[in-house]
């Protein structure tokens, strides 16, 4: 039990110091929200490639897979597979291969809301 | 002396609101990750399905009108996680309804998303090249 209690507490940590970093960025910087998206996978992707996100995904779980900093290190993840298998072809099939599911639950669940609801008000 | 001291404490008001409601997202991805385990889900697709589930969740948050005002106190709590990339995609197809199907709904959900999908892929690419030039995979 308390160590489904300590991978829910270090999820909680980890994934909340990542959005953290990210609230920093937009107080401290003038990054946009969509650059700060941007810079996240970016970064995902660079740091899965030094090795570096890798312990943190084992240490995290979702902590460290669900803020969009794990996007990218999925990214690169899929890279490395498939130039494992296929070479250099493996270049171009890797990066989207990796992340399809989550693009494609991202397109299809925004284009189900966009005919299920209206556009609202901003309150 | 009064200006001088409140920027700080203002910007410091954003960042337990983040850290909170950003931990609490990672949280959830967390039990979903151990729920779609215990239903028998491969083990390597667990953190898939549950960002993918925290994907729906926030695009029918976003249609419902609900997440903005999460958002407005949790900043970039929402917004660093996957729900900040799905609420990037639902939120422009939702409000560009009116200019159509296609150009409307089509096109505009990737205002943000296209731009996350092309650097990511790109940075990618260039991770891809290295790796495959130096023999790393």
């Amino acid at each position: 039990m308390s160590a489904i209690f300590l991978s829910y507490l270090k999820a909680f940590v980890v994934g909340g110091l990542i959005c953290l970093v990210g609230q920093l960025l937009i107080d401290f910087t003038k990054l946009t929200p969509a650059r700060i998206l941007v810079a996240f996978v970016v970064a995902g992707v660079f740091l899965s490639g030094l090795g570096l996100y890798q312990p943190l995904i084992d240490f995290a779980g979702a902590g460290a897979t669900v803020p969009l900093t794990g996007f990218g290190a999925t990214i690169a993840r899929g890279v490395r597979d498939a130039v494992r298998e296929y070479g250099f072809m493996g270049i171009l099939l890797g990066p989207l291969t990796a992340s399809a599911a989550g693009i494609t639950a991202a397109m299809i669940a925004g284009l189900i809301v966009s005919l299920v609801f209206k556009s609202g008000d901003k309150s | 002396m009064v200006k001088k001291a409140s920027p700080p404490s203002k910007i410091a008001a954003t960042l337990p609101g983040a850290f909170l409601i950003g931990g609490l997202i990672c949280l959830l991805g967390q039990t979903l990750i151990d729920g779609y385990a215990a239903l028998g889900v491969e083990q390597k697709f667990c953190p898939v399905a549950a960002s993918c589930t925290l994907v729906a969740l926030a695009a029918l948050l976003t249609g419902l009108n609900v997440f903005d005002n999460i958002a407005k106190y949790a900043g970039a709590g929402t917004l660093v996680p996957i729900t900040g990339f799905a609420n990037a995609v639902a939120a422009p197809a939702l409000e560009f309804k009116t200019e159509g199907m296609v150009l409307g709904v089509g096109a505009k959900m990737f205002l943000i998303a296209g731009p996350v999908i092309v650097y990511g892929v790109a940075a990618g690419v260039l991770y891809g090249l290295i790796i495959w030039l130096f023999g790393l995979y």
